[in-house]
């Protein structure tokens, strides 16, 4: 990619001089394909995501229950911020999201890459493979859940994971239930890695491809062995980007963990040993409760540790560097 | 008890969704709808007909078959204007509130009163309408849907909250009468468990989110007290917590179930001897049970006396609607006058008693057996929500006990940071 970029940068540069007078007589000419290209969609970014930002931001300063227009008198300046970052449950949640963060990110970048790995080596039915490990990322996060819930993680004595384990006399469990020990993090872990993983492998699939035959043969003819060897010297550094954006995805998706948690969990995940921040914000500014000011300040404040840790880490694992370097 | 009133509204609705065969194949319309519906914050469906004004009117989905044409069969007998009904799945709330915030809300809808919807201006008195009838509505209805002096709603149906047994059970362990004491139902609740059958399902959270609630109740405490901070702030308080503590530690829980509380399938099937639920399973129970079925209130708690928690939904009137007067005249017709369709309403498909002590009495589905029984026992121990008791105060105190209960926290602790927490809410709203 990197060297398609360069040649094709300089080319309109150069014919710019001669060209210009005339796309200028086809009305716009290559700026209008460019907006009829781009406005739609930054059209929607402006009023589903800038605008509501924007508000949420302006909300935050103020009391506002229960509405979405405050007036002056309920204009509280950074209380909300204040309140929200001495709470406690705020605070709790922001560590149930580490802990969710710190068993999903790592198990969901090894598995996609194992997969990623398994299956760029099949060499029948490669198709076929890769669409049933990415088939269960077109299903949604709540089908799954009553899935997992009703029949795979059932407390009661017909539930899948409780029957096979009464084959070998051990008592029935409650996965969701309680925290001690936590069981209900088994089930999350497992549906989410069940999801994601497929999708997070065809990313890593395409990195695998771009990774030159060369490399390998260069490195034989050295005397390295087909394998681990390889693997680390060669097939890891040339996956760096690649890496680092499945890294930010997997972990800013972590963050946003909210349906599986409400569908799972007692009381719509409003349990205190396991309310992520969203299903917290929820609680919090939608539903019965419409506290949208507090609501307001939560969300931006999540949304500002996200873009610290995200640009943390793209600084840290060099985020945008080229491949391999 | 704001909490397991969330769990029902959408939950309940959902599952004996999911049992009505008959409408499975609607289930793709209906959530295409409802994501329709989230996106543009509810379609009134209101058209301007020359003659008459057009109201629309908002209900939840309930479950029972047939209501949603009840409800549309009595709007169609309305003359004095064109009403139509939105029929809304899914997360009711977050619609309602979205709804009320633009100008396409509805001008009638159900809900449950909260202060803020006073303080924010969405709905309007209704004194003028009920006062005729104003004696003969329960005392406890009258309270939860009054703010400052002002009732704002008129309950439709209430929904007594209650526990349910299999008598049959109770013979076979030798036990003779049920407990009134919540020691007495661990002690119960510990006989009846086998490696089949467990003692009592509180559902999904093993009772934490509503035991509190009840325990405030049950030991002649209140939500809010006069001086507007917490009512709940008392030693007994933090005893009663260990006792479902107590609870949690023996095996005669059922947990993890399929279903949560307010489905009775884990009774119907045989997974439990016990469980806690509400008058609308009473149908279904005595379809699949028969006469083998039994109810209680929730036992006292440390010396306190049983409770029962009165649900239900309420109707109110919208302060931004175009045509306050003339919702206000079809909340009027519908819900104080037309005995009949409060009657065919709470009746007719599921089991509710009518707000209206009057029409409890006319009602034989209520003058006997276990349906008898709810009504006695919702007036006498019966309590409700509170309009000034906030979710995230009843959080809080989910939180106490889930904190005590499950992770085995030290309850005066914990009951302190419950009390801080509803009086830091309290000093925001009144302070």
């Amino acid at each position: 990619m990197a060297v398609t970029d360069k040649t094709a940068d300089p080319a309109p540069a150069a014919a710019g001089t001669s060209r210009r007078p005339r796309r200028r007589r086809t009305f716009g000419g290559r700026n209008l394909a460019f907006w009829y290209f781009v406005g739609p969609f930054l059209l929607g970014l402006i009023i589903f995501t800038y605008i509501p930002v924007g508000w949420s931001a302006y909300l935050s300063l103020f009391d506002a229950r229960n509405t979405v227009t405050p007036t002056s008198d309920d204009f509280v300046g950074f209380d909300n911020y204040v309140t929200m970052l001495t709470n406690a449950d705020f605070r709790r949640s922001l560590i149930t999201f580490s802990v969710f963060a710190a068993i999903i990110v790592p198990i969901t970048f090894a598995s996609s890459l194992g997969l990623a790995l398994a299956v760029n080596k099949v060499r029948i039915m490669r198709a076929f493979f890769r669409s049933v490990f990415f088939l269960p990322f077109a299903c949604s996060y709540v089908v799954a859940s009553l899935v997992w819930k009703m029949s795979i993680f059932a407390g009661v004595r017909y539930g899948m994971a409780n029957t096979v384990l009464g084959w070998f006399g051990i008592e029935n469990i409650p996965w969701l239930f309680g925290n001690d020990p936590p069981w209900f993090w088994l089930v999350i872990a497992t549906l989410r890695l069940w999801i994601q993983c497929g999708f997070y492998m065809i990313l890593f699939i395409a990195a695998l491809q771009q990774i030159p035959e060369h490399l390998y043969e260069a490195a034989y003819v050295d005397g390295a062995k087909p394998g681990w060897q390889t693997f680390w010297h060669i097939t890891l550094p040339q996956l760096r980007a690649s890496s680092v954006a499945v890294l930010m995805l997997v972990l800013i998706a972590a963050y946003q963990a909210f349906d599986e948690f409400w569908n799972l969990l007692p009381n719509s995940g409003n349990v205190p040993y396991a309310r992520t921040p969203l299903i917290y914000l929820f609680h919090t500014s939608l539903g019965t409760s419409q506290d949208l000011g507090r609501g307001s300040a939560g969300a931006l404040i999540l949304a500002l540790l996200i873009a610290i840790v995200t640009l943390l880490q793209g600084k840290i694992l060099g985020f945008g560097k080229p491949e391999g370097r | 008890m704001v909490a397991s009133r969330n769990n029902r509204r959408s939950q309940q609705a959902f599952a004996k969704f999911m049992l009505d065969r008959r409408r499975m194949l609607a289930l793709g319309g209906m959530t295409a709808g409802a994501g329709a519906l989230a996106a543009c914050g509810g379609n009134t469906g209101r058209e301007e007909t020359g003659d008459g004004v057009s109201l629309s009117q908002w209900y939840h989905e309930y479950g029972e078959a047939g209501t949603q044409e009840a409800a549309k069969g009595y709007a169609a007998d309305y003359t004095d204007a064109n009403v139509t009904v939105e029929w809304i799945p899914g997360d009711y709330d977050a619609a309602l509130a979205s709804g009320l915030l633009t100008d396409d809300g509805p001008d009638v809808f159900e809900s449950h009163l909260n202060r803020g919807m006073v303080e924010a201006g969405q709905i309007v008195p209704l004194d003028d309408i009920i006062a005729d009838v104003i004696d003969d509505i329960p005392e406890g209805d009258l309270i939860r849907n009054t703010i400052d002096g002002t009732v704002y709603g008129i309950n439709m149906i209430d929904d007594p909250q209650y526990i349910v047994y299999r008598p049959s059970l109770f013979e076979a362990a030798g036990i003779t009468a049920p407990p009134t004491t919540f020691d007495e139902l661990i002690a119960i609740a510990a006989e009846l468990t086998t490696s089949d059958v467990k003692g009592i399902d509180f559902g999904a959270a093993g009772g934490t989110d509503r035991l509190g609630q009840h325990m405030i109740n049950s030991l002649g405490l209140s939500f809010i007290g006069s001086d507007m901070q917490a009512g709940f702030n008392d030693p007994r308080m933090a005893e009663g917590a260990e006792l479902v503590k107590q609870l949690n530690d023996s095996s005669s829980l059922l947990l993890g179930a399929p279903t949560d509380w307010w489905d009775p399938s884990s009774m119907i099937q045989g997974l439990c001897a016990m469980s806690w639920t509400g008058l609308w399973t009473m149908p279904a129970l005595i379809e699949n049970l028969g006469d083998d079925i039994g109810i209680f209130p929730c036992p006292g708690f440390v010396g306190g006396t049983p409770t029962v928690y009165n649900g239900g939904w309420a109707t109110f009137v919208n302060a931004n609607s175009a045509h306050v007067d003339e919702a206000k005249a079809f909340t009027k017709w519908l819900w104080v006058d037309n005995k009949e369709a409060i009657l065919d309403w709470c009746l007719s498909y599921g089991f509710h008693i009518p707000s209206r002590l009057s029409l409890r009495a006319e009602a034989d589905q209520l003058t006997s057996g276990p349906a008898a029984e709810a009504v006695a026992i919702s007036e006498e121990f019966g309590w409700a929500d509170n309009p000034d008791w906030t979710p995230a105060m009843n959080t809080a105190v989910n939180d106490m006990l889930s904190n005590i209960a499950i992770e085995g926290n030290d309850p005066e602790a914990e009951l302190a940071k419950a009390v801080e927490t509803v009086n830091s809410e309290l000093d925001g709203i009144f302070g």
